[in-house]
């Protein structure tokens, strides 16, 4: 009898069904498929005459399964650090407390890092939730906004005192990722930038993520390299930029870091301005 | 109102991992077909190769998170999202589908409803929506599913013509899902097929199953998009072409990609199926 109500009789013929009952199917699959027990929400059926709860976990495995699989995409090097099984795990663990709030799904585990940092299985990587920042500053970067970067002899007119007024715009996929950790040794050994062997130096590393064109790119910046970019995204002139990089790190280089960035295509634009 | 005219001809569900192969020469396909969503953030390499190309090849955009089927009003923001992505590729299709997704969060699945009046109006409420914001003819697709609502009382091709037939939307006919959803339903899926306003087909899918059973031993296929089109779908499908001639038709495949050269072989496949109509059936 089910059969027929999937390709029965035509609509006219047929007897109209409870509307209250209609009304709430979403909100009773939706529950059911939250649950963390199993119980099926009410008003489903199939026609082998058993409780579909084969069929409806087809449901349930598919949003946590395909959520998972999203963020495993996403963080390719944090899950090769983990392992396949692990990472799955971990994400299937973020996904039931973390479902999307929007269908365009580019922007989901934005928030994953504060997850693994507080994910007790994966204590013992204290550096992978930093992994997972770098992963979301690239995938950020990937879908950011196209813009030319500036060229590498943009300054080249400029005299000195002209260059420390200077106000530079960051390019849209540009971002700084800090950690305590060397993550741009460990992003590279595991994206097979460089050989895979034992970090002798396990010292904090800051990276540089930017697109200036259509490809990703992750550099480790200098010393004082982070606190002058992020000073100059803030709205700082170049000169207050480097004087804040060097009262963090004496070794700040204001020449070559700004050939570095202007190379790496860090800048979209600069105004000539007051200090 | 833009009316949807994809060429009728085999496309392929265009992968970024395919981009190089693709562009190298010309290919053997009518259109690409690519999900909206993976083309709404804001540059990058996913818009320089939509873009490259929309240039060579006429091209649909398929939606997978409107909710069409939900009980709550359309989202907004996205329809907005979904017209700006229009606006930018002008393609020569949008289509959706007969399903919800969305309930306060996104489940990222096409989930089920019941075919009630009820549902029904507010389905081809949320079509004329879709419809009137993006100017143009949507296409909506019948689901893949494994399970039925008690309080179901008309049948999905029924459900799906008066859609069609109040709203003036075409049909996206997912061959795959009328062969996976009549199984699961223990329904000929000729019949199916008999039943279905096939008039109102403007574009088909294909794309490979999985097979299993439930409790109760019965046949239980689920739609993964993850392996060749199946025999039996093959030749459903050409029964459907013999029925109403040339139609655009897409292979789809979403997971565990193949090379290229698989997906273009069964383009042609398809294809193959299309050009030994005769002549008084092709147009």
């Amino acid at each position: 009898m089910l059969r027929r109500l999937w390709t029965g009789s035509p609509l006219t013929s047929r007897r109209e069904g409870n509307s209250s009952m209609t009304a709430h199917y979403q909100e009773r699959f939706a529950r059911a498929l939250l649950s963390p027990s199993l119980a099926l929400p009410e008003g489903i059926a199939c026609n082998s005459g058993v409780a579909p709860v084969k069929r409806f976990g087809i449901y349930r495995n598919n949003v946590t399964t395909g959520l998972a699989q999203a963020l495993a995409i996403r963080f390719p090097i944090t899950e090769k650090i983990v392992g396949e099984e692990f990472f799955a795990a971990m994400a299937r663990a973020f996904v039931k407390e973390n479902l999307p709030r929007s269908p365009v799904l580019l922007d989901y585990g934005s928030d994953f890092d504060r997850f693994v940092a507080a994910f007790e299985p994966a204590r013992s990587l204290p550096y992978l939730s930093d992994i997972v920042r770098l992963e979301n500053a690239q995938i950020r970067a990937y879908h950011a906004a196209d813009a030319p970067p500036l060229d590498k002899r943009a300054f080249a007119d400029l005299k000195s005192d002209d260059l420390d007024k200077l106000r530079l715009e960051l390019h849209p996929s540009a971002a700084v990722v800090r950690s305590h950790f060397p993550i741009v040794t460990i992003w590279s050994m595991n994206s097979g930038e460089s050989r895979l062997g034992p970090i002798e130096e396990w010292r904090p590393e800051q990276a540089l993520v930017v697109r200036p064109h259509l490809s990703v790119t992750t550099r480790l910046l200098p010393p004082g390299g982070a606190v002058f970019l992020e000073s100059v995204a803030g709205g700082k002139t170049l000169g207050a930029s480097a004087q804040e990089a060097w009262h963090s790190d004496e070794t700040f280089d204001l020449a070559a870091c700004l050939a570095a960035a202007l190379a790496a295509g860090v800048f979209a634009s600069f105004t000539r301005g007051r200090p | 109102m833009r009316i949807s005219e994809l060429p009728p001809r085999a496309g392929v569900g265009f992968k970024p991992q395919h981009f190089r192969d693709i562009d190298a020469t010309p290919q053997p396909v009518g259109f690409f077909e690519v999900h909206a969503e993976n083309y709404m953030g804001a540059g990058g390499m996913p818009h320089a190769h939509l873009a490259r190309l929309r240039q060579r090849y006429a091209l649909s955009i398929h939606g997978v998170g409107l909710s069409i089927g939900s009980a709550h009003p359309l989202d907004r923001a996205h329809l907005s999202r979904l017209r700006a992505l229009c606006d930018r590729y002008e393609p020569q299709s949008f289509s959706e589908h007969l399903a919800w997704s969305s309930h306060g969060v996104f489940f990222n699945d096409l989930l089920p409803l019941p075919y009630t009046k009820d549902t029904l109006q507010r389905v081809t409420d949320h079509v004329d929506e879709v419809q009137n914001s993006l100017a143009r003819q949507m296409l909506l697709e019948n689901p893949a599913t494994y399970l039925l609502f008690e309080e179901s009382t008309i049948p999905e091709t029924d459900f799906l013509h008066e859609v069609a037939r109040r709203t003036g939307c075409g049909l996206l006919l997912d061959v795959n899902n009328v062969f996976v959803a009549s199984t699961n339903h223990d329904v000929d899926p000729y019949d199916y097929l008999a039943r279905f306003p096939l008039h109102h087909v403007r574009e088909i899918h294909l794309s490979g199953h999985a097979a299993t059973t439930d409790e109760a031993g019965a046949p239980l296929l689920i739609d993964t998009h993850d392996s060749p089109v199946l025999d039996r779908v093959w030749t459903l499908y050409a029964a459907v072409i013999r029925k109403i001639g040339r139609v655009p038709t897409l292979i789809e495949w979403d997971d565990k990609l193949p090379d290229w050269a698989v997906l273009r072989k069964e383009a042609q496949d398809a294809q193959a199926i299309m050009d030994r109509l005769p002549a008084h059936v092709a147009a």
